[in-house]
């Protein structure tokens, strides 16, 4: 009987096959392309009517900005809002993910989300991927039991605080919150406040900048302020234009026309069924 | 057993671009004034752009630390010049000078990225571009530093011809007008405070004619 290697189904998860060639590879100086990181500053912090979720619009491919103005505030649930940090196709497809299994949820229990349940579902599945899926995120809604802000970490594990920081800026915003939060603030002082923390990661941080994008959640409703403040106009546009002349030159034109290949019969029948 | 890797490096990079433009009787050298080290600013007012001679400047983006040396460097060599020849080194000798001094140092070089632009003896505009060891060449315009992949090909799209079966071999300096070409300096800089997250907070532009040298300033983004 001859040997025959029985093909098996690849199974769910991550291959480390090729971990030894990469290492092999970037020994000898030839590196792995990289990921696009969101280099962020995202913020979240509890005051009196609910939570206020801050983050900039800036995403980066090492020291190049490949995005001016992309959405890092993901939609979870009505009353749910996660901002994510790190490699932006890991804070997408979690959050993506895990909205839809909310929504199953609610369809199936026939209640409000929680925020604890959305809690549970993204740290179940970053701890399984070992910190692989390189996602930082900033959870945040009103549910029943009152307003919830969490921190999640890459390897899996969660704090639950009032004020929260994530991301490259994230100390620069740190800074601010630890020196100006204080407990029930008010929405426009909570707005103030997020704002200014967002825009200390923007200015001081490499890895932030742009816009402020703002998401006020309450018992009542959200309210998402895309671009709430646009800091970083265009500093210098020529007045009189650019033009971009073609510059490959036309050495020589020659049109050859194609032989007919058929032949048209004047007259003939009309088509028949 | 495998080779040992070197946990330290002597060398850091502390981000920004340098342009030089050179016209018919000008030249145009501007460099932003943001100096960073990995993800944090260490200032946003730091020049780049040192006065070498009478009628050359360079700006260089790399390593400060190994560009301020080089400066000090450069700036004692050209004070035995004046000493020993009783005049002002000219443009094109102290870039051979850039060159030499840089290539001293092949096995340990000057992190550093210069352009180099002023007058030749002539009254022409002249830019000379370098890489880390000292490889020179006379051009008409150049950009080094983090955003010099962002700025040169819009420059060579603007300032090159398209082929040299179109226009005859050009004289390395380019046809615009003193204010044109400060527009393109400060549209190019602008283009790359958008993209490059390490090039912004102001632009320094030092510009050099038959009158002298003048310096002039701009705001670009501080994110």
């Amino acid at each position: 009987m001859s040997k025959s290697v029985i093909e098996t189904p690849p199974k769910g998860g991550f291959s480390f096959d090729l971990c030894k060639r990469n290492e092999m590879l970037s020994k000898k100086g030839v590196n792995p392309p990289s990921f696009r990181k969101t280099g962020t500053t995202i913020v979240g912090l509890i005051f009196q009517d609910g939570v206020i979720l801050g983050a900039d619009t800036r995403a980066t491919e090492g020291p190049i900005v490949c995005d001016k103005n992309c959405e890092k505030i993901h939609y979870m649930a009505p009353n749910i809002y996660c901002c994510g940090a790190g490699t932006a196709a890991d804070t997408e497809a979690v959050t993506d993910m895990v909205s839809s299994q909310l929504q199953l949820h609610r369809y199936h229990t026939g209640r409000e989300s929680r925020v604890v349940t959305a809690l549970t579902l993204l740290k179940r599945h970053l701890f399984n991927y070992q910190g692989y899926v390189s996602a930082a995120l900033v959870l945040g809604g009103v549910d029943v039991s009152g307003p919830h802000l969490h921190t999640i970490y890459p390897h899996g594990s969660t704090d639950t605080l009032p004020f929260a920081t994530m991301g490259s800026g994230s100390l620069a915003a740190m800074a601010v919150f630890e020196s100006k939060y204080r407990e029930g603030l008010t929405r426009n002082e909570g707005i103030e406040l997020v704002t200014e923390a967002i825009c200390s990661g923007i200015f001081n941080d490499l890895g932030s900048g742009s816009n402020v994008d703002i998401c006020v959640i309450t018992k009542g409703g959200k309210e998402y302020l895309r671009n709430h403040l646009q800091p970083n106009p265009r500093t210098y546009t020529s007045s009189k234009g650019y033009s971009f002349p073609k510059k490959t030159e036309v050495l020589l034109t020659k049109i050859i026309p194609l032989k007919e290949k058929v032949e048209i019969i004047e007259g003939g029948d009309a088509m028949e069924e | 057993m495998p080779k040992e890797q070197a946990n330290w490096s002597p060398y850091d990079n502390n981000g920004g671009s340098c342009v030089a433009v050179a016209g018919a009787d000008y030249c145009v050298i501007a460099a932003d004034t943001r100096m960073s080290t990995g993800y944090n600013i260490l200032t946003r007012d730091y020049s780049k752009i040192c006065k070498l001679a009478d009628k050359c400047v360079m700006a260089s983006s790399g390593f400060q630390a190994d560009v301020k040396a080089l400066q000090k460097h450069l700036a004692a060599r050209h004070l035995i010049y004046q000493h020993q020849h009783n005049k002002q080194m000219s443009c094109p000798a102290m870039a051979q000078l850039l060159s030499n001094t840089l290539y001293y140092k092949r096995f340990f070089p000057y992190y550093s990225f210069n352009v180099l632009g002023g007058l030749d003896n002539e009254g022409k505009g002249c830019v000379f571009t370098y890489d880390a060891v000292g490889s020179y060449e006379k051009v008409g315009y150049s950009s080094q530093g983090s955003g010099s992949t962002l700025i040169m090909p819009f420059l060579d799209n603007q300032l090159k011809s398209p082929s040299p079966l179109l226009l005859p071999a050009q004289d390395a300096v380019t046809p615009l007008a003193e204010a044109e070409a400060i527009d393109l300096v400060k549209t190019v800089f602008a283009l790359a405070s958008e993209r490059d997250i390490y090039t912004g907070d102001k632009l320094e532009i030092v510009v050099i004619n038959a009158d002298g040298i003048r310096r002039e300033y701009m705001d670009l983004r501080k994110d």
